[in-house]
C-alpha cells in the first residue's frame, strides 16, 4: 500500500546505509570495553527452555567456588525462580524479568551491571531467556557465547536453529547421562553440530552425575587465567 | 509505544522495526520531509529476522507516524562464505556452508547477516 501522489512536493528517495541493530551493537562495545578495563570473562548462555542452563550454572557456580569468583545475570519473561536457584550457591545474582520481550539486549546488560562490584569478578555468565531465535541478532558484549542443546530434544535441533548455533564458541549438549533413555543418537548431534558450527567447540557434559564437567571447568579456568 | 506492550507479538521484529523507523524517521525529519512512502531494508538470511514478521511489526510500529500507510521493500541478500581451500568466495546451497569445490565446510561468513536500512522515499 502506497500513499496517494502527493502533488506539493515531488518524492525523493534518501539512500542510506544504516545498521539497523547499530544502537544495540554500540553499546555492547561499551559492555566489552567496561569488562575488559575491569578484568570480567562475560559468557553469554544461550538454549531453548528446559535445555539446563541453569542447572549448569548452579553446579558451575558451586564446582568453581574456590577458584574463580563468578556472578550471574539472568534472563526470564518471567519469576525469579532460576534466580532463587543459582542464590544457593552464593554467587551474587542479578535477574532482569523481561516481560514480553524474547531475549536481552545490550543496555539491559548495562543497567544490570550497576547492581555487581565487577572489580570483585572474574567471570560473568549471562543466562539469556530460553529461545533459539531472538537472542542470535544481539550482542551483549560478551567474551564468547556457550549454546546448549539437551538430548532431550530433536538431534536435528541445529539443523533448525542453524542461525543461533552459528554463533556458538561452544556448543554443548547436556544432560548426557539421559541419552540412552531417550534413544538419542550423540554421534548424529556432533554431526550436525559440525555441519552447523564448524569452528564451535563441541562439548558433552551430565549437570547431575558431573560427566564432561572437567573439560569445561578447564575451559573456564583458562579463559579466566589468560584474563588476569 | 514500547515493543514490550504489544500484545501477542512477542517477537523481536517489532522491536527491531521499531528501531528502523525511528532511523528512517530521523533521516526524514532532517531533509525537512513530511511524509515517508517506502522504506528499503536489506536483510540477510543469518540477520535473525523473518520479512513476515517484519511485515507484520511494520504494520503495528507505523500508525500515528509519518510512515503511516508507507511501503515496506524488503531486498534479500545471499550467503556468501569464504572457502580458504579455494580460496574463492561462494553461496552455499543451504545453511550447511560446503564449498561446492572442495566439499570442505566454511565457518567463514562474509554476505548474508545484513539488516540494514537501504532507502526511505519521503516528500
Amino acid at each position: 500500500m502506497t500513499n496517494s501522489p502527493d502533488t506539493a512536493s515531488p518524492h525523493r528517495v534518501l539512500h542510506l546505509h544504516e545498521r539497523v541493530l547499530d544502537r544495540n551493537r554500540e553499546q555492547a562495545s561499551r559492555n566489552r570495553g567496561l569488562f575488559r578495563d575491569r578484568g570480567v570473562v562475560v559468557i553469554n548462555v544461550l538454549s531453548a527452555p528446559g535445555s539446563g542452563k541453569t542447572a549448569l550454572l548452579e553446579r558451575t557456580l558451586t564446582d568453581l567456588k574456590n577458584d574463580v569468583r563468578a556472578a550471574v545475570i539472568v534472563g526470564d519473561l518471567a519469576t525469579d525462580n532460576d534466580a532463587q536457584r543459582l542464590c544457593r550457591s552464593g554467587a551474587p545474582i542479578v535477574q532482569i524479568t523481561t516481560g514480553t520481550l524474547c531475549h536481552l539486549e545490550a543496555d539491559m546488560i548495562a543497567r544490570a551491571c550497576n547492581e555487581l562490584d565487577l572489580d570483585t569478578l572474574d567471570l560473568l555468565f549471562i543466562e539469556n531467556v530460553g529461545n533459539l531465535v531472538c537472542p542470535a541478532s544481539f550482542d551483549l558484549g560478551e567474551s564468547l557465547r556457550v549454546v546448549l542443546t539437551a538430548v532431550t530434544e530433536g538431534e536435528d535441533k541445529p539443523l533448525k536453529y542453524p542461525t543461533l548455533f552459528k554463533t556458538a564458541d561452544i556448543a554443548v549438549l547436556t544432560k548426557v547421562e539421559l541419552a540412552d533413555a531417550c534413544g538419542f543418537d550423540c554421534g548424529m548431534v556432533r554431526k550436525n553440530l559440525g555441519a552447523i558450527a564448524p569452528t564451535a567447540d563441541i562439548m558433552e557434559l551430565s549437570a547431575r552425575t558431573g560427566l564432561g564437567l572437567t573439560r569445561w571447568y578447564d575451559r573456564i579456568r583458562g579463559l579466566v587465567h589468560v584474563n588476569t | 509505544m514500547d515493543s514490550r506492550l504489544v500484545r501477542g507479538a512477542n517477537v523481536h521484529e517489532v522491536g527491531l522495526m521499531q528501531e528502523a523507523l525511528r532511523i528512517a524517521l530521523e533521516h526524514a525529519d532532517a531533509a525537512r520531509a513530511a511524509r515517508v512512502h517506502s522504506l528499503t531494508l536489506r536483510i540477510g538470511p543469518l540477520s535473525g529476522v523473518e520479512n513476515d514478521a517484519l511485515r507484520f511489526a511494520f504494520e503495528v510500529v507505523t500508525p500515528g507516524s509519518a510512515a503511516e500507510g508507507a511501503e515496506l521493500i524488503l531486498e534479500e541478500v545471499p550467503v556468501q562464505c569464504w572457502c580458504v581451500g579455494c580460496a574463492r568466495l561462494f553461496q552455499p546451497a543451504d545453511y550447511v556452508f560446503r564449498c561446492p569445490d572442495c566439499q570442505q565446510i566454511s565457518g567463514d561468513v562474509r554476505q548474508g547477516r545484513e539488516f540494514d536500512l537501504l532507502a526511505v522515499e519521503i516528500s
